[in-house]
């Protein structure tokens, strides 16, 4: 049921901030029935065409149309009212609040002098989210939920509009498998009842399998409109990045030398169980698994930052006292975190600072810190990892993604340790930066650093790893060599379903 | 999972986010059982019917404040103003109905009431348009109401033997044994924690407080929201003055110097979050009512000044430990859960 006017569409549409020109005349239409992919790589201009759609802001130049007509789009609201609804990429929950109002807040279902009929959130949301095929009671706050849970959340909350237009901005870069299969069920179902679809993901394999049409974007500026019938993944890159990627997960063959971790009978109640494994110097080892099987968990754990009910830690030998970072820190282990935002980086804080907020002590003279040393060091760490930035004393937040996860790296390699912890090191990470990291955890593993690396995307796993260790809700399951390790074996490993 | 142990599930945690809740609430009424029960022992003649009655209209004016500010607290913001405000509004009433007596009282508490939401709406509107802090807005506000108040009186005073009968009444009668100062603070206390428990206008400032830039991508007016919040606090503070005035009866620019901290010292004891997001005017009330007690029974027992002062501190120190203990235990056992239900 394709009309011939789009529902949305943008034309010509530019916007700047300061003196950055983030999107280019972009010309973008969405019709009803249609699933749509934006692709493109971080800072190409994805989130601000968002923006522009979701009524967040105004273009400078150019127009917005709904249903054929100029509109002015001046707030969220707005945009609502014109049917479009955005599960946008920066977390908007209320963590104080229940499930069910995050989900309804602004359009709380009424009774009766206009007073908030609680029964009919309650049944309303607990119905959405059975939709979405995930148990999460609607009455329990926010708070505490895990990324993957909120996300389920923000899903909730747009499909809740019962919108003309859906717009997501990367919704399933916290998913894991099935979690992201539900999600398309519902995707399906709406361009079903004729509506319209925007969906934005690295993942180039999520965007082959749900969507019909494709916009890809380069610089601000869309290169490329059309059906993705036809196209390989590969042409779809050349067309993000404009230039020849080389292989994505580059192998490396390093040597493997004696043991630098070991976790012996690790457990924490509730969490995790029994789990027990070793790391050697020049390894990288991935943890796999759905996610809330407990491996970021663990990793928290061997770093100290959570405690234990029993089992240890070693470093080369030597056991860990629990529950103490910074004693994990000067045995030589570096944990770069899941969530950058919230615990990698100081959002307000420049990129020098940030760099070496872990060397303070030794940049430090009387306790003061001379700057000179600190810039020195700095920018020494971002040459080594080819960081694109402006200035040195830029505040951290300005930079792209995936720059400032490079940022956490120099952080943490400028302690020079023997066990770099990753947790989902290319979550929200485009393309090109994606192989850049790839390419360093190569490179450090080549040079004696062991690696023990978290990760949802199985053909980063697959291609990264040497070693698999799989969890299933809070177990060990399964080890795989490099050689074994095959998706299926993963999978099945990971969902607790026994190999034939 | 089955279907029956996730229902159990949603009992379980529908009963903790509850029963969180309703812990300050018990804590302070337990408190306060405890502190009364103390000082009578102590001191007999505390709980005579008069010094009851006392403390419950000390602790009206209070709970009224606490109210107004509770719900700036819970948009993230904060009114320091609201000691001056009840000084304007105050001076305002006794002035006119010394020189006026016939005055209508409603007129006389809809110029209070309507003096203070002019100085909120002043507060609210440098805090939304002019996009300063509020700290720094009501903190220059607590010193410029306090010095058109001194302006205005230039060191005059209004006494009670000027002001009508019918007015100094509210402050003593009673209506069925309760006086008429407790029965308003009871209705704005119920009124409001109505409109913040069932209204999509209350909702949203615990969305504001909670993330306020998640409440504007979903679109809530948050300007106006906290605007209204300001407006509140300040119209609630203008009430506060006029009873003020009713029931101490003399009036001069210092009327209420130094209200501001206990206000938000109560809100805080009764579990208003300094960071916004959550709280009810409920524990906002129970606080005052327990902050006016310790107060009364402190100087029942002749203890000296300081240790009033150095008690309400203590308590404070220790609503924001067992707030921070609490917290942390919930989150954890919040995300037990959760790892456990993603399994």
């Amino acid at each position: 049921m394709t009309d011939d006017a789009p529902i949305i569409e943008l034309r010509g549409a530019s916007k700047s901030y300061g003196a950055v020109r983030a999107l280019r005349e972009a010309n973008i239409a969405l019709r009803a029935g249609e699933v749509r992919g934006l692709v493109g790589e971080n800072g190409a201009g994805k989130s601000t065409l968002v923006r522009l759609l979701g009524g967040v802001q105004r273009p400078d130049g150019g127009q917005v149309l709904v249903d054929g007509e100029p509109v002015d789009l001046h707030s969220t609201a707005d945009a609502r009212s014109a049917g479009v609804a955005v599960i946008f990429q920066e977390p908007t929950l209320f963590p104080d609040l229940s499930v069910a109002e995050n989900v309804v807040m602004g359009r709380h279902p009424l009774q009766a002098l206009r007073r908030i009929d609680r029964r009919a959130m309650q049944r309303e949301v607990a119905d959405l989210l059975d939709r979405l095929g995930v148990r999460l009671d609607p009455d329990r706050p926010v708070r505490g939920l895990s990324i993957a849970d909120q996300q389920i959340v923000e899903i909730a909350k747009a499909l809740s509009y019962d919108a003309r237009v859906l717009i997501m901005d990367e919704p399933t870069a916290a998913l894991s498998g099935p979690e992201v299969e539900r999600l398309f069920g519902v995707v399906r179902a709406l361009r079903e009842r004729g509506a319209a679809v925007l969906f934005i993901s690295h993942r180039l394999d999520e965007v082959f399998a749900i969507c019909s049409t494709v916009t890809v974007m380069r610089d601000g500026a869309v290169v490329f409109d059309g059906a993705l019938e036809g196209l390989t993944s590969d042409e779809l890159v050349r067309r993000m990045v404009g230039r020849e990627l080389g292989a994505l997960f580059p192998k490396h063959d390093a040597e493997i030398g004696e043991r630098v971790l070991e976790v012996k009978r690790l457990t924490r109640e509730g969490v995790f169980f029994d789990v027990s494994f070793d790391v050697r110097a020049g390894e990288i080892v991935a943890l796999a698994g759905l996610v809330g099987a407990g491996r970021s968990e663990v990793a928290r754990a061997i770093f100290g930052i959570d405690r234990t009910d029993a089992g240890h830690v070693e470093m080369s030998g030597r056991r860990l006292p629990p529950g103490r970072p910074l004693a994990a820190m000067q045995a030589g282990i570096a944990f770069v975190p899941e969530d950058r935002r919230m615990q990698g980086l100081v959002m307000d804080l420049s990129v020098a600072r940030n760099a070496t907020l872990t060397r303070m002590r030794a940049l430090a003279r009387l306790g003061l810190i001379r700057a000179g040393a600190e810039n020195r060091l700095a920018r020494e760490w971002a040459d080594r990892l080819q960081l694109r930035y402006h200035r040195l004393d830029d505040p951290v937040g300005f930079l792209s993604g995936g720059n400032q996860q490079k940022v956490v790296l120099a952080k943490w390699l400028a302690t020079e340790p023997k066990l770099l912890i990753l947790d989902e090191p290319t979550r929200g990470i485009d393309v090109g930066t994606k192989a850049e990291v790839h390419r360093l955890m190569g490179e450090l593993a080549g040079r004696g650093l062991a690696v023990l690396m978290i990760s949802s995307e199985l053909p980063e796993v697959l291609g990264m790893a040497d070693r698999v260790l799989v969890m299933h809700e809070g177990r060990l399951t399964s080890e795989l060599s490099r050689d074994e390790a095959d998706e299926e074996r993963v999978i099945r490993a990971a969902t607790g379903v026994q190999a034939a | 999972m089955s279907t029956h142990a996730a229902a159990a599930e949603s009992v379980r945690a529908r009963r903790l986010t509850e029963s969180v809740l309703r812990v300050r609430e018990i804590g302070i009424i337990g408190a306060l059982a405890l502190l009364i029960a103390v000082t009578a022992i102590l001191e007999p003649r505390f709980i005579h019917a008069d010094s009851l009655r006392n403390l419950a209209l000390n602790a009206s004016i209070f709970a009224i404040l606490a109210v107004g500010q509770t719900l700036v607290i819970i948009t993230r913001n904060v009114d320091l103003s609201v000691s001056s405000v009840l000084g304007l509004s105050a001076f305002l009433a006794g002035d006119l109905l010394s020189k006026h007596p016939g005055l209508a009282l409603p007129i006389v508490f809809l110029l209070g009431i309507g003096l203070g939401a002019a100085c909120g709406l002043f507060n609210g509107i440098l805090v939304t348009w002019g996009q300063v802090p509020a700290l720094v807005v009501t903190l220059g506000t607590l010193y410029a109401f306090r010095g058109i108040a001194f302006l205005w009186t230039s060191g005059r005073q209004v006494n009670a033997e000027t002001l009508p009968d019918s007015f100094l009444n509210l402050g003593s009668d009673s209506v069925l044994g309760i006086p008429i100062l407790v029965l308003i603070a009871l209705v704005i206390v119920a009124v409001i924690g109505q409109w913040l428990r069932d209204y999509r206008a209350g909702r949203e400032l615990y969305a504001i407080g909670s993330n306020p830039e998640g409440a504007r991508l979903a679109g809530v007016r948050s300007g106006r929201r906290v605007l209204l919040a300001f407006v509140l606090s300040g119209a609630l503070a203008g009430l506060g003055g006029v009873l003020f005035t009713a029931r101490f009866g003399t009036v001069d620019a210092t009327a209420g110097v130094g209200y501001e901290l206990t206000v938000i010292a109560a809100a805080v004891v009764g579990g208003v979050a300094i960071f916004g997001g959550t709280g009810t005017v409920y524990g906002a009330a129970l606080g005052a009512l327990l902050l006016t007690t310790i107060t009364s029974s402190l100087i029942v027992l002749r203890v000296p000044a300081f240790w009033q002062q150095a008690s309400i501190g203590a308590l404070l120190l220790i609503a924001i430990a067992l707030d921070r203990l609490v917290g942390l235990r919930v989150e954890a056992a919040l995300r037990r859960r959760s790892v456990r239900r993603a399994d």
